[in-house]
């Protein structure tokens, strides 16, 4: 990559998505008020064209609603995405967005019609957007379109539960492909698979991000992976993004204190180097009542009164990074030792 | 009392077959093991390998189908619990073997409290009287980090988080202070953080009890940080098995090696990761000879003849591979 940051292909501006919480019949009896759960709180990026952006965090994190924000599956409630600095509103025009922005789901399992041939769903995607003249040049592209992700065309005539579980998210890789996105969401989408059927996954992303050109977001909560594949990495709590930064900086000098507890508590596979060290104690807090001030000051080793008053700014620093932190690095050594 | 290093286990020759034949299935096909007291031996595979139905097949305790015989011996305490009448296990199971499972949403009774729950084990086995088993129930929530345990005794488990719910979990399975405790896949639905506790506590009490641990995973890292030792499983077969520190160090089965070098290097970031290609052989028409070899990059003819047997590599190292030594 060039020194000079490429001019960003997708950008959002501090996103905000919240839905109502279901209430029970008792709830409206006793007049409790309607509540709303906070998914994303202000979320700002920018992923430039051919990056691959990793997005990590526990679960209800907002990660994967951040994901479908971004897909235009939901509406986020304020804050605005910008696609090559022009507005992109949900809703509004969804051809010409679903064309630039294509999204992999979590379960391979889920997220394919079983009752349609792996033939057909590609071709249906090519179809819906008119890509294709006619039948047959839309079946030379289905049988591309396989061979790309790594398949034999011969397989187009399966029903999706007649292939493995690493088949069917090359068939959902295959099937973002069909209208050439610029930009990939992939949600979790290796964290079903085993380990060995992981890394040809892996493999796959990296390989057409080189041949493509496609930028990925790669949300996931395995930081291994992440690490892995990403250029830079966004990790996310409870709805907002507390650190974000390039991969190895983030890695060697990890700023947040939530981002040092989640790189301790990776296990690492070497028993040579096992950590005793008191972990991050506790729990996320639930979204409905999260703290008034830093969302992390209930669990945080560091916290001093000022965390507990008022919600810090996401400051950047001289790197290139992003903390959303009071006292970022806290004053102490981490000794966390990549090498 | 079992004397310290002595082997609490021991599993010898175990076949779990499903359905009638023709048409059935080996899920564990030949695995032999020991574990002795204090000591924690890891089980690791990829899904399907037969894992699970190992450590179910020792106390019997099935989900969904029953597997239509178990053969081989299972010596513990002076009984092969193979041969123990199905009446009978009930009173080893939760007792003296006892299991924490994957999955803390499905697997405590949503209509009960918390409380109910683990009195029910300590009433049914020590026969203590409702007084006395609830004050124990207490000091084991205490003592597996649920914080303000009276209180939380009259909760039911959706009051609960996962983590919360896994340490309820273990607070069960240790209540009759078991000699053996199965461990299947406990943090895989966890976050990382909440594992990392769970893990801890797990360890710390097995130092405070020193009872013995078959911990169940698919997550080689969690193996690394938690095993004194390991068997790696691959098609219903034992295909490794060494002290943690020998088989990272020196894995010389190709599977576990292909396993190891799958995974994200934990520093090295530029490196590409290899993947096995293909999957693993369906169970119901394994290939003849060794199960990996469709699948080894250094399969020879000689590799499908016949399904290859554990061999020492050097001290309790041992590897099921034909080629041993001659593959580097």
């Amino acid at each position: 990559m060039s020194s000079l940051p490429p001019e960003p292909i997708l950008a959002a501006r501090n996103l905000s998505k919240s839905f109502a919480v279901a209430r029970s019949g008792r709830d409206v009896l006793a007049l409790a008020p309607k509540r709303r759960l906070q998914a994303l709180r202000d979320v700002s990026f920018t992923l430039a064209g051919g990056e691959i952006l990793g997005v990590v965090g526990e679960s209800g994190c907002g990660k994967s609603t951040l994901g479908r924000c971004l897909a235009g599956l939901e509406a986020p409630d304020r804050g605005e995405l910008l696609w090559r600095g022009q507005s992109l509103a949900a809703g509004h025009d969804r051809g010409n967005r679903a064309r630039r922005i294509q999204m992999v789901f979590q379960d391979p399992y889920a997220s394919l019609n079983p009752r349609m041939s792996l033939g057909q769903m590609l071709e249906e995607a090519l179809y819906v957007h008119g890509l294709c003249n006619g039948a047959a040049e839309r079946r030379d592209r289905v049988d591309e379109l396989l061979l790309m992700v790594g398949l034999p065309p011969r397989l187009k005539d399966r029903l999706p539960h007649a292939i493995s579980g690493g088949q069917r998210q090359r068939i959902s890789i295959a099937r973002a492909l069909a209208v050439e996105p610029e930009v990939l969401i992939a949600d979790e989408p290796v964290s079903a698979l085993d380990a060995s059927v992981q890394a040809q996954i892996i493999n796959l992303l990296e390989d057409l991000r080189t041949k493509l050109g496609i930028a990925i977001i790669f949300i996931a909560h395995d930081l291994s992976v992440v690490r892995h594949i990403s250029d830079r990495i966004a990790v996310m709590y409870l709805g907002e993004i507390v650190e974000s930064g390039r991969t190895e900086y983030l890695f060697s000098r990890p700023m947040h204190p939530y981002t040092r507890g989640l790189l301790a508590a990776i296990p690492i596979p070497d028993p040579t180097r096992r950590t005793h060290a008191p972990g991050i104690e506790g729990e996320a807090p639930d979204p409905l009542n999260p703290p008034l001030g830093c969302g992390f000051s209930t669990r945080c080793p560091y916290v001093v009164e000022a965390c507990r008053a008022g919600r810090p700014a996401l400051a950047s620093t001289a790197d290139g990074r992003a903390v959303r932190c009071a006292i970022p690095a806290a004053s102490t050594a981490f000794e966390f030792d990549p090498c | 009392m079992t004397a310290p290093g002595e082997a609490v286990l021991q599993v010898e020759d175990l076949r779990v077959t499903f359905g009638k034949s023709p048409d059935s299935v080996t899920v564990v096909n030949g695995v032999s093991f020991e574990i002795r007291q204090g000591e924690t031996l890891g089980l690791v595979g990829e899904s399907g390998c037969g894992k699970s139905m190992t450590c179910r097949s020792l106390i019997r305790l099935f989900g969904g189908a029953s597997p239509s015989s178990i053969e081989g011996s299972i010596l513990f305490g002076g009984r092969n619990l193979a041969h123990v009448a199905p009446k009978d296990i009930v009173n080893i199971r939760g007792r003296d073997i006892a299991m924490i499972f994957q999955d803390p949403m499905t697997s405590l009774n949503p209509t009960m409290t918390i409380g109910r729950q683990i009195v029910e084990g300590l009433r049914r086995h020590e026969k203590l009287n409702h007084q006395q088993a609830r004050r124990q129930a207490i000091d084991l929530l205490k003592s597996v980090g649920v914080t303000a345990p009276e209180r939380r005794m009259d909760s039911y488990p959706h009051m609960f988080s996962g983590g919360m719910r896994q340490r309820v979990l273990i607070a069960i399975a240790l209540a009759c202070r078991p000699r053996l405790l199965i461990a299947d896949e406990p943090t895989t639905a966890l976050d990382v953080t909440v594992q990392d506790q769970i893990l801890k506590l797990i360890l710390k009490l097995q130092a405070e009890t020193g009872m013995a641990v078959l911990f169940v995973t698919h997550d080689l890292g969690v193996v690394a940080q938690t095993c004194d030792r390991v068997a790696v499983m691959y098609a219903g077969n034992v295909v490794e098995m060494a002290e943690t520190q020998q088989l990272f160090a020196n894995p010389s089965h190709p599977y576990t090696r292909a396993l190891l070098s799958a995974l994200p290097a934990h520093g090295a970031r530029l490196k590409r990761l290899q993947p096995i290609d293909g999957s693993p052989p369906n169970l119901a028409d394994p290939p003849p000879g060794c199960r990996f070899e469709p699948r080894c990059r250094h399969a020879i003819p000689a590799c499908a003849r016949s399904l290859p047997t554990l061999r020492p590599v050097g001290g309790s190292h041992m590897s099921a591979c034909i080629r041993l030594g001659e593959v580097e």
